[in-house]
This record gives C-alpha cells, structure tokens and sequence, in this order.
C-alpha cells in the first residue's frame, strides 16, 4: 500500500505514446497528489477547488491547501504572482494536501519553475505550451525552453495547448477573448477530470448556479470544460487514465459535504448561536486570511446574524463587546497583526467578564509577515500579549472540519464561563477544503442560555460557586441596572474598588476561573502506540501530518504515539502525568518552539522540538524521518 | 425578562446613582451631570431603557454616576462599543460620553465612522481643551501656543474643530452648549434624544484645575450675551444683550452687523435653517472663532437620514423574507453533499 507521504515514484510507468493506451482499463492509484499552479488571474484556486469538490462528491477522501500570493495581481508571468492550489485523495483517510506531487498542472513558465520542486521523480507534468514563449521563458529566467531540451527528462511531460485549443473551442461562440482567457482553467479541469475518470456533472451543475444570470459564461465555462474533457478521450497523448482505488474500509454513513476551515467555522458559530438562542453578532474588519469568515458569516443574516465592518480592527472587537454587553453571542474574528490592535479590549473583557469569542486564523509573522502562508506562532501572543495578569481560555482548530467543533465548543465555554475564548486557526485550514460529515443536531452538545433577572438578589459580580462565572444581566431588564469597566472591581457588587486586597482577590478569581474549565476537557486521546518511549506532541493545523506520521511509522513497526492538543489554556489535566510516561517526547510546531517552551516550564519535561517556519505546513515525511531518527536514537 | 417595575412617574433623583462624585470641587461636569439627570426625568425614560457608554478621561467617569446600565470602556474606543450595543438593542437609549482627548485624538476613528454610520446614539463632547486625568498635557483642541505640562515652551500643532468634523462626517444633528447654562444643556440633551440619528453635542466644559477659565469670554454668565449667539432654527441670527447685533451674509462670508449703528433691518440678517440639508451653513457657523464672532452655541444642524441599526435590522428581516428563516439543518446541508449508505 502506498503511504500518504509517497515520496517515492508517481504510480504509473507506462509510456506516454503506448498506442494500446485505450484499450487498458484505468490504472488503479493509492493516495495521489495533484497541484495545479499558474498566474493569479488563471483561476487557479477555482480550478482546484472544483477538482477537490469533484472528488469528494464522488467519495474520495480529499484534503487541500491553497497557496497563493499575497499581491492581488503580480505583474503576469512572474514568480511572484504564482498561485498554487494542491490537493491529496485516496482511499482511505486523508490526513494532509499530501507531500510530493504525482500530478502537476503548470499554466505558465512561472508556474512550472516554482513548483518543479514538489513533483515526484517520474511525476506527471501537463504543462500548457502556449504560453512557453520567449518573453515568458525569460521573465522567470530560463536561457532555453525546458520543454525542448532535457531539463524535464526526469518527468513524464504532457504539452497541451490549453490556451490555443480553449480558443478553438470557443471560437464558434464568437465569445470576447478575455472570456477564452477565463475559460481556460475550465479546460484544463475538464482534462484532468478525464485523466482521473471523474465526471463533469457536478461542474455543470455549479457553473449553471454560479452564473445563472450569465447564460453567456455558462456556456463558454461549459464548452471549455467539455473541450478539455474530450481533448484527453481522443487524444492519443496519454498512455492511460486513472482511478481513485474504491475505499478499503468504509466511511462512516451519513451525509457529507466538502468545506473549507473558515466556512466550518462559520458555521459553527451559527449552530451555537441558533441552540444557545442568541442572536449571533460579528465584529470585523478585513484581514487575510480571516476575511472569509466576515464574507460567510454576511451572507446568513437571515438567523438572524448581525455583521459589523468596522474602521478598524479595535471597533470590531469593541463592537462585539458592546453586543455581548447586551446579550448578543458575540465574535470578532482577524488574523496575527489584527490580534494585536485588539489587545486592549480583550483586555477588557477579561476584565468585565462578558462572553466574546475571539479568532485569530493565523499567519507568518512578525508584523504584515506573510498574509497568505500559514504559521502557528500566535500562541504566545494569544497566552500573554495583555498588560496585567489577563487569563483566557483557548483553543486551536486542527483541521477544516475541526473548525465546526470548535466554534462550538468555544461558545460552549464561553457563555458557561462568562470570559473570553480565542480560537487558533491558520491560513493552512482556514483555506484547505475537506469532506466533512453533517452531524445532526443530537450529535451537538447543550448550548443553554438564560440571561439574569432576578432584581431581587442581583449583585454584578456574584459568581456561581462551581464555575465562577458571573450573571449575565442585560441592558433591558428592570431593576438590574448596573455598570461596568476597566477598572477594578469590587468582589461581588462590581463597583470601582482598586484597595489592595480586592486587587488580589479579583486576579485570583480570574486566573481560578479559567483553571476550572479543565473539568469542561475530556480525557486525551492518545494515538498509536501508548507503551511506545515517543511521544509526538503538537497543536493545531499540523494534526493531520502528524497523526499520518505516526501511522506511518508504526506500519514500519516503529513505536510511537501522539497526542494532540485542542486546549492550550488551559491545559488538559492529564497531560502532565501523560507527557511523564514517555521516556522522549517531540513538539512539532511551525513556529520556533512556543508550546515546547510552555510545556518545558510548566511540566519540566526535556521535549525536544520540531519547528518549521517556512511558510508552509509540515509534510509527513518531515515529522517521520524525526521520528525514525528519535527511535534509533 | 422580569415583569415591569410598576410604572410611576420618575424623578431626578432616580437617576442618581449612589456612587459617590469624584470630580475636582468646582469642575464643570458637575453641571453637566445634573442637567443631564433633569433631562432624563423630563424625558421619563425608564432607567433600564438608557445606555451610557464612556472611554477614558474624567468625564468618562460619568456612567458610574448615573443609575441606569453604564459601560466604562477603553479610550477612545467608547463608540465602538456603543455601535455594538444600538445594534444589538435597538430600542436602548444610548449615549456616548467623551472628551477632547478621548474623542478626537485617541478615538478620532471611531468618532468619525460613529458619526458617518448615523446611528440613533447621542454623543455628548466635554471639550475642556486639556488633559485633564493625566494632569495637564494639551490635547487636540489646546489653541496654538497653548502652555502646558507637555508643551512647556507652548503648543505648535494647530488644533481640531469638533463641529466642522462631525459635520464633515455626516453628522445628522450637530449641537454645541456652554457647561454654565444648565437649562440650554437639558434642552439640547432632549432634543438630542428625540432626533432619530447620531446626534453630537459639543459641551464648553471648564476644567478647573488644569486649565480654569479656557471657556470664560464665552460662557461665563456675563459674557453670553455678547461673546455668543443662539442659533434658533427659523429665526433670525441676533445676539447682544438687547438682540441688536447680528450676522448677515457678505457675499460668501459671515459679517457682523450692528443694526442700530449700521443700519440694518433684521430682515436682512441670516435666519438659521438648522434642517437644510445642504451642510453649508452650519459648516461655516461652526467655523467661526472667538473673539473675531460671537460664539455660536445652540443646534447648528438636525436633519433626516436613514438610521443605521434600522437599516441593518430591516435587511436581516428581508434576508429571512427571501430566503426562509433560521434553519440550521438546511444550512448544513446546502451545497453539494453527498450520501454515504451503511
């Protein structure tokens, strides 16, 4: 069986002109990789997604990553304006967008340069030659053109004329040529749908929804894709088409769908908002790669959900916080630099211990950093940016899907806790799709909700004796008139009390708060091998190349087990004792050591750590070879 | 939601709440607080219908002093928070509570998007010219040369105008009033309340500590009569302790006109349209100084425009119109999905 990370050869090793090519049945694949790269105005992303759409539909396991360039519109056919959009599907769980690429989709010179470096020895190269002009060959700095001389003598090269034959196709619809030029990407998925044996059904469907009003894109996107379609069937140029093997072991029954991390948790935090029965309030202001949620999150005003474009990253948060004041569930959601600004007001509401959910989807940093590349160095900012002894709970998202969940359970938290929440994503989930089974309502825990009444017994800052939470009490209701601020407050009454003893009290009721939410943590699941000596760590994104890692190892009978962290703050209650019965212990994390730190201070254990800050997520292969090096010591 | 608090008619005093003052003996907020409180019994608005909202300064301490909900947030940042909750409870009076500092330097975003979004939320402006709870720094409205604890060798930034920014910013009701005349700023504060829409006050607020005496040629009892006028809309603009002077237009300019010694009849004098939507007007009435012009305190500009929250409410309502009510389920499920069978 081939492993996820196959960084090994592509599967097939038949000749491209094998002229009985047709006469062979599909060649059966394991888990393939396939990437699709081009200018940022070639469609890339659309291109992927749909193919990544496709292939779920038709029950594969899909898991994607999307990369592409912080500029909008880097000058055509440079480096810089590369997008890339990569994608693994296989039989089985799919874990991450895989690691070296079987198939790789080039639509300029530029494109083929910056991703050669991801094809596997013998991959497959569609390459669309048009554009393999002088002009183009010297933008990216290539003397000769590498589909004439041997610079690709390593990969099995497949030169079509997309852009010629999109043309040809559409010539009878006398359509403009910027649309030829639009159409192209359809050309090239209506190829490689072909070349995977996968139907256009779904496409035709989604091209008629997304440009209903548009009879004329409709049909040109349409003509392309069935151009690109027919192109591979009667082509002589390929050897063979593929197929996804049928899965081994089943998927659990139910209904699926494909969905990326920023639309799970959107929608997550509509579920909680609709069970809690609270009107849903969104603070935000436009930050990559976060803006999605701000996008989703309008389009479902009907629950009803209020969004709020503020000026700025400090009115949004300062909205939602005048929201949760008047009792609306409120979200502000921003990546690393936005989390910043919006420091004070978190601040803030520690303080006034109202509930607020808080999404940093994070990117490379320091400053402006990499908007579109994914990091997880926000965890110490997340832990301690604020002035003051200033506690709140967090959560890390692990993948697309994991995003649903923990929305949820962050609005779960936060309304039973009355205290802030922030939850970690980053630029990998938030923009890699997967299939997601819909769970149904039942599955979902209790999201109970009664705003405070009671005039008779109201004291602002009373706290439930288990929770410590204080009540929640709105602008409204009769007889519950009270302030609130940034100032000490006094225990209980919650008016201005900055004396000594109080200050201490009210520091310790704070941080005492958040410890007790540990009881809201179920035990951790620890994965492979419990008994092994290694024991791999991490949080977040890096979940699925992890947990593939440790799969991998232990089908070459290596020892080895993980765990995975959703609860930074606070931590599980059992972590101590588990990080202690294994002799080594790895933290694996693209950021330069900010959960080894924290794990070494507070458990004072020797973990060792590998960090990764390039940009892009862990491949497996990467945290495997750690953990082969680790075992043999 | 508890039952209703039996209705009974609302005094004054019920508005007060049982936090002791702590502003400097003889500060102009005091004054300012009870004609807000007289406002408010006058408007008999049901004490957990009223929102005040602050950020940082002296006069943002005013909410702990008033017994209805009250929100001391961050500096500057009092708008943002306001926004959050007019768009959550729409049916709240709300108010925002600022500072020369507070509103125009460290929150000059927020007051400027408060302003342009129009919701129905009244912003009151202690505009003292100083920083008064940091001791004595100039603020954004300190005159030129201005000498202070920060600027020891005098002020060289030129100040901000509040009311040609609000005006600038799409403010809908724009008010200006001196601290000394109780009966003006209830008046106002009521007439704020009532306008559907931002409303931003501007308030002369002394502050006697820092900076005593800033506002004096203006508002001072004595000094009214001559150093201001009241801008009544429909009413010609006079001002003087027998209301013979006045303003009359000069081709584009604003001129000061005596009518016994110049003159001039009254019909020749500008009549104040305060609901002009044409913002002129207002713009260049804001733009007077002292001692060139008497002062100009009153409403400057009320005018009907869409209100925010009621926008946003109205198309959450036509969403659910057109697309169905909240249904969680169906919103799972919509896209492609697909079935795995058991």
């Amino acid at each position: 069986m081939q492993k996820e990370v196959s960084a090994d050869k592509a599967p097939d090793k038949s000749s491209p002109i094998d002229e009985d090519r047709r006469s062979n049945a599909p060649e059966e694949l394991d888990i393939t990789t396939i990437r699709f790269a081009g200018d940022s105005g070639d469609g890339m992303q659309l291109l992927g997604t749909r193919f990544a759409n496709t292939s779920a539909v038709f029950g594969k396991d899909v898991m994607t990553l999307a990369e592409y360039p912080a500029e909008i519109r880097a000058p055509a056919g440079t480096i810089a304006g590369v997008s890339g959009f990569q994608l693994s599907m296989g039989p089985q769980d799919i874990y991450t967008a895989g690691d070296m690429v079987d198939v790789l989709v080039v639509m300029n010179p530029a494109a083929l340069k910056s991703n050669l470096e991801h094809v596997k020895e013998d991959g497959i190269l569609i390459v669309n030659e048009d554009t393999f002009t002088a002009k183009n060959l010297k933008k990216v700095g290539y003397d000769e053109n590498p589909l004439e001389n041997h610079a690709l003598a390593g990969y099995r090269v497949f030169p079509v004329g997309i852009s010629r034959l999109t043309a040809l196709a559409l010539e009878p619809l006398g359509v403009e040529r910027e649309q030829v030029n639009k159409s192209k990407n359809l050309f090239a998925l209506g190829l490689i749908c072909w070349l995977f044996n996968m139907p256009l059904d779904n496409t035709l469907n989604w091209l008629k929804t997304k440009f209903g009003k548009k009879p004329d894109v409709i049909k040109a996107n349409t003509e392309a894709l069935i151009a690109g379609n027919k192109y591979g069937d009667s082509n002589q140029l390929f050897a063979t088409s593929y197929v996804i093997k049928k899965r081994e072991k089943q998927k659990q029954p139910g209904t699926y769908r494909y969905l990326n991390g920023n639309s799970a948790l959107s929608m997550g935090l509509i579920t909680a908002a609709n069970r809690a029965d609270l009107h849903l309030f969104l603070g935000s202001y436009p930050i990559t790669p976060a803006s999605d949620i701000l996008h989703e999150l309008s389009r479902h005003k009907e629950f009803p959900v209020t969004t709020f474009q503020a000026e700025d990253e400090i009115a949004a948060i300062g909205a939602a916080i005048g929201a949760s004041f008047s009792g609306s569930l409120a979200v502000t959601s921003t990546s690393g630099p936005g989390m910043a600004l919006k420091t004070e007001f978190i601040g803030l509401a520690v303080s006034i211990e109202l509930p607020l959910v808080i999404i940093n989807v994070q990117r490379g940093g320091p400053s402006t950093g990499l908007p579109t590349k994914m990091e997880q160095s926000d965890l110490f900012q997340a832990l301690w940016s604020r002035p003051g002894e200033c506690p709140l709970i967090i959560l890390a998202a692990n993948s697309p899907k994991d995003c649903f969940d923990t929305a949820i359970e962050a609005c779960r938290l936060t309304l039973k806790y009355m205290t802030p929440v922030i939850i970690l994503s980053d630029g990998y989930i938030a923009n890699g799709s997967e299939a997601w089974r819909i769970p149904s309502m039942d599955d979902l825990p209790e999201m109970k909700n009664e705003f405070y009444t009671n005039a008779k017994k109201f004291h602002p800052y009373q706290r439930d004796s288990k929770t410590l939470a204080r009540p929640w009490a709105i602008p409204g209701t009769p007889g519950l008139e009270h302030r609130v601020g940034g100032l000490e407050k006094e225990d209980i009454t919650g008016g201005v009390d900055q004396s000594a003893d109080n200050h201490a009290k009210m520091v310790h009721f704070r941080a005492e708060k958040v410890a007790r939410v540990v009881a809201d943590i179920p035990p951790l699941e620890i994965e492979g091998d419990k008994d092994a000596d290694l024991l791999v760590v991490g949080w977040g994104s890096s979940y699925g190349a992890i947990t593939r890692a440790v799969m991998n190892a232990t089908d070459d009978n290596v020892s080895v087990a993980s765990v995975h962290l959703r609860h930074l703050s606070p931590l599980p209650q059992d972590l101590g004792d588990i990080l202690k019965r294994y002799k080594n212990v790895l933290i694996v994390e693209n950021n330069l050591g900010q959960l080894w730190t924290l794990l070494r201070s507070i458990y004072l254990v020797d973990a060792k750590l590998l960090s990764k800050v390039n940009g892009v997520p862990f491949k497996i292969s990467e945290i495997e070879s750690k953990i082969h090096e680790m075992v043999k010591g | 939601m508890a039952e209703a608090i039996e209705q009974k008619e609302l005094v004054r005093k019920d508005y007060v709440s049982d936090v002791e003052v702590r502003w400097c003996v003889g500060c102009g907020d005091y004054g300012i607080l009870k004609s807000f409180t007289v406002a408010m019994a006058k408007l008999q608005l049901p004490k957990e219908k009223v929102c005040i909202v602050s950020g940082i300064g002296c006069s943002s301490r005013f909410p702990y002093y008033v017994d209805t909900y009250g929100f001391h947030s961050v500096h500057g940042r009092a708008p943002a928070v306001a926004t959050g909750i007019k768009l959550t409870q729409p049916d709240l009076s709300v108010w925002v509570i600022t500072g020369d500092g507070d509103a125009l330097s460290i929150g000059g975003n927020h007051f400027i998007h408060m302003l342009r979004r129009n919701p129905d939320i009244n912003m009151i402006l202690f505009n003292n010219q100083i920083y008064g709870l940091t001791k004595g720094q100039a603020s954004p409205t300190s005159p030129i040369g201005k000498i202070t604890k920060s600027t020891p060798f005098g002020l060289i930034d030129g100040p901000m105008h509040p009311l040609p920014m609000a005006l600038t910013a799409g403010a809908t009701f724009v008010a200006r009033v001196p601290d000394t005349d109780g009966a003006m700023i209830t008046d106002i504060l009521m007439q704020a309340h009532k306008h559907k829409g931002v409303a931003f006050v501007e308030i002369l607020q002394n502050c006697n500590i820092f900076n005593d005496g800033a506002w004096f040629p203006i508002a001072k009892k004595a000094n009214r009569a001559e150093n201001s006028i009241v801008l009544k809309h429909g009413e010609p603009m006079t001002f003087g302790a027998d209301n013979t002077k006045g303003f009359r237009l000069n081709g584009m300019n604003i001129e000061v006109v005596d009518m016994e010694k110049d003159g001039v009849d009254i019909s020749e004098l500008l009549v104040h349209d305060a609901q002009s939507q044409d913002a002129t007007l207002a713009f260049k009435l804001a733009n007077l100084a002292h001692p060139e012009f008497p002062y100009p305190v009153g409403v400057f500009r009320q005018v009907e425009a869409p209100v925010y929250e009621s926008g946003v409410r109205k198309q959450e309502h036509e969403v659910a119109e057109k697309f169905g009510n909240a249904d969680v389920e169906k919103m799972l499920h919509s896209g492609e999905t697909w079935q795995v069978e058991a």
